[in-house]
């Protein structure tokens, strides 16, 4: 059995060898190529722009998830604070669930962020060959015979058309992977929707409004106590004095 | 000789290194033979550090085709039969 890297380069050579069948006009064999260079490379930078359109979405969860953090810490002071051990511990268990949300996100946003490296990568090589590609083709139509530009063109387009499938490939590893990410993230959101999972990034949460409610009661107690100390001046209440 | 790396970039490699590759590359088939990824992953990373290591890399505008083409080590195993397959994990080009 043939080893790997003969294998692979077979298949390749298999994919773009159809690309030269074309057209019997070497001129019109070449600028067909060349179109067809040009969209591949336009395909690439969609392909970049879209993995940043995700890793951003999910920067952007990742950064909502980490207010989370502080601010259930926060809130797990307060309620230490109010003697509300029940409604503290409440806040730190779900300061947890946050944090392991959190540390998936991370590694999904370094994945897709090797993933536009390589797709970056793949555009600046493609991109210099295109480049290449342009000038030879100019060379051939230019200065060769039907006969002798065909060999031209043959070495030309193997070295592209290899290229051509190496980044065909990587653009579509990389739509698979933010594919992935997408569904996980709507599934996130969808759990979020669902009440499955507390929405830690809405304004007010269920502890929210405990935390509020303990505060606010507290606020009328001292305001109570306030107004008795006026109005019951001449009868001193020393815990409201100090 | 000329090498790629499957989206890395392409390299001018020996006859010495070429025959390190391929005594490599046997053992990296018989791992796939066996469904040892582990295996198949480590022999390809070998591969590749030996390429990047001994290799001399080609400008990104030459226009060379490759003699020999190194997949990445980061596939599965069902990933790495549909590259060699017909319809494959290479898709086609623009039409």
């Amino acid at each position: 059995m043939a080893g790997l890297m003969q294998r692979a380069s077979t298949v390749i050579k298999a994919k773009f060898s159809k690309l030269l069948d074309r057209a019997e006009d070497p001129a019109e064999t070449l600028d067909y190529s060349y179109e067809q260079q040009l969209q591949l490379l336009q395909n690439v930078k969609r392909g970049i722009a879209d993995v940043v359109t995700s890793k951003k979405r999910l920067q952007l969860q990742s950064t909502q998830l980490e207010q989370s953090v502080v601010k259930l810490e926060t809130q797990a002071r307060q309620a230490l604070g109010q003697g509300r051990e029940d409604l503290a511990r409440a806040a730190l268990e779900r300061k947890s669930a946050v944090q392991s949300q959190l540390q998936g996100l991370d590694e999904q946003v370094a994945q897709l962020e090797a993933q536009q490296e390589k797709l970056v990568a793949s555009e600046k090589q493609l991109s210099a060959k295109i480049e290449s590609f342009r000038s030879e083709k100019e060379v051939i139509k230019a200065q060769y015979s039907a006969a002798e530009a065909s060999v031209r063109i043959g070495e030309a387009a193997t070295g592209i058309g290899e290229q051509m499938a190496d980044t065909g490939l990587a653009i579509q590893r990389a739509r698979d992977k933010t594919a992935q990410m997408q569904a996980r993230s709507s599934a996130m959101d969808e759990l979020i929707a669902s009440g499955t999972l507390e929405d830690f990034t809405s304004d007010k949460t269920q502890l929210d409004r405990e935390l509020e409610a303990l505060s606010s009661q507290s606020q009328v107690d001292s305001d109570l106590a306030r107004l008795k100390a006026e109005v019951g001046a001449g009868e001193p209440q020393k815990e409201i004095e100090q | 000789m000329i090498v790629r790396l499957m989206g890395e970039g392409q390299y001018r490699i020996d006859d010495a290194l070429h025959a390190d590759l391929d005594a490599l590359d046997e053992r990296a088939v018989s791992a796939l033979e066996a469904d040892d990824e582990t295996e198949l992953d480590a022999r390809l990373d070998d591969m590749w550090r030996l390429v990047r290591e001994r290799g001399e890399r080609l400008a990104d505008d030459d226009l060379s085709a490759s003699d020999l083409i190194v997949p990445p080590s980061d596939l599965s195993l069902e990933e790495t039969r549909a590259l060699f397959a017909d319809e494959g994990l290479i898709p086609d080009l623009p039409a």
